[in-house]
């Protein structure tokens, strides 16, 4: 197992259009760390950026022991290659795959006879073993969102990162699924970064919280402080 | 009922399908998902075909693939006969009258994809090649169906531009469109009646066909 250090997300971003960005954190496994602020702050161009979807004027990330964007050296490694789980906000699953189809999809590493077996465990894990052949019309947003949450986890990722994941459900769904992401948290052991408008979010679920703002540089802070 | 004319209609259909469907689904992505100068005009040129008198269109057809043109020589150097009144400048012409039919549906059905989509594809592990043979196209599916149909309709119904380019060889260029026309002209009344009756029934049958797989298909994604 690689310490701490190799499995740290460090991140430097540096941009002044079209979201003027200014950021230098780092996040060690087993830390959720909160990106909190107002629309247009440009929290989600930040997973973005470390998912590869998006290339900042200036960034150097490094994660799982590798370097994932460095400007300065034209280092770059495209979306696939990246070993990250990413929910979005609107869940974005494929509408013509079924809740297994959508996990298996992010199983592409595994050998083709674990595959299936893999993503009902991982569905299982969800609470959504009953629901494996509805397709996402057939899900309510709860369900959509563990679907989700699970095909992001199938990848085994190094680091996970939430897009305003509770910004869609209401506030029951919101409180289960706020738990179930705190337990995931201490048993997977790797960096979780979560954007956000909402501070229940943060207080229920943060360990670290980065406020992004464009007077200075931001860096994130232990939570509570 | 003129049968090698009918033969020559569907051959064409089919023909020009196979051609414009992967040059469509090429072209159709690309004006969907990227943003460059000049896509207005490039927008313009594509849909030029569907506003032009078919005259006017296969006008310019013949002066492209006639003797004089560089495509009209090359073409007459390898095969041996000129492009203009043969089966595949009769061809090329369909494809080229057909090319809004094909790209437009297409553009759409790639447009309907949300980005967060294909970033969730990308972020899954799948390569480029992977998202667009497993996600893209099964979610583009309508549209490429929509416009693999309505060029085989159009290519059935196209007049103008056959006539002018390929003239109206039997067996060769004389599609069942030109057929009707020229039964009519000779008054054989009975002749031209079946074979307008025959385009009638492939129109209406491929155009259930579309909303038939169209439904079926908007029901499999809800």
């Amino acid at each position: 197992m690689c310490d701490v250090a190799d499995r740290r997300l460090s991140v430097r971003i540096l941009q002044r259009s079209p979201i003027p960005l200014d950021l230098d954190f780092t996040c060690d496994p087993g830390d959720v760390l909160a990106i909190f602020g107002p629309s247009g702050s440009g929290k989600s161009t930040i997973l973005r950026s470390i998912a590869g979807l998006y290339r900042p004027e200036h960034a150097t990330i490094r994660a799982d022991g590798e370097m994932w964007s460095n400007t300065a050296s034209k280092a770059f490694a495209p979306p696939h290659r990246r070993a990250v789980g990413m929910v979005f906000q609107e869940y974005a699953l494929f509408p013509h795959l079924t809740a297994l189809g959508n996990v298996m999809t992010a199983l592409g590493h595994r050998p083709s006879a674990e595959r299936r077996s893999r993503a009902e465990e991982l569905l299982g894990l969800v609470h959504l073993s009953d629901h494996q052949d509805r397709r996402p019309h057939q899900l309510s947003g709860g369900e959509r969102q563990r679907v989700a949450l699970a095909r992001a986890l199938a990848r085994e990722p190094a680091v996970l990162l939430l897009d305003e994941p509770f910004a869609a459900v209401d506030r029951t769904v919101r409180r289960r699924l706020q738990d179930e992401i705190d337990e995931l948290r201490r048993t997977l052991e790797i960096p979780l970064l979560l954007v956000t408008h909402d501070f229940d979010d943060v207080v229920r679920l943060a360990t670290h919280l980065l406020i992004p703002t464009t007077a200075a540089r931001s860096r994130a802070a232990r939570w509570p402080i | 009922m003129d049968w090698a004319a009918l033969r020559v209609s569907l051959w064409l259909g089919a023909g020009t399908i196979a051609i414009l469907l992967p040059v469509g689904i090429w072209f159709g992505r690309l004006l969907a998902i990227h943003q460059f100068r000049g896509k207005v005009l490039v927008e313009a040129l594509v849909t030029v075909p569907l506003v032009l008198p078919p005259t006017v269109l296969g006008f310019y057809l013949l002066v492209m693939f006639g003797a004089r043109s560089p495509l009209g020589q090359a073409f007459q150097s390898l095969v041996g006969q000129t492009l203009p009144f043969s089966f595949e400048g009769l061809l090329l012409a369909s494809a080229i009258a057909n090319i809004p039919f094909v790209v437009q549906p297409i553009q759409r059905g790639f447009e309907a994809i949300p980005s967060d989509v294909r970033d969730a594809a990308a972020c899954c592990g799948l390569t480029p090649w992977q998202r667009f043979t497993r996600i893209e196209i099964p979610l583009a599916w309508p549209g490429i169906l929509t416009a693999a149909i309505l060029a085989f309709a159009h290519t059935l119904g196209e007049f103008g531009v056959v006539l002018m380019v390929g003239g109206n060889l039997p067996g060769e260029t004389r599609t069942l469109s030109v057929a009707i026309y020229d039964r009519m002209q000779a008054f054989d009344d009975r002749s031209a009646g079946v074979m307008a009756a025959t385009l009638l029934v492939i129109a209406v049958g491929t155009l259930m066909l579309t909303t038939t797989l169209s439904r079926r298909v908007g029901v499999r994604r809800g």
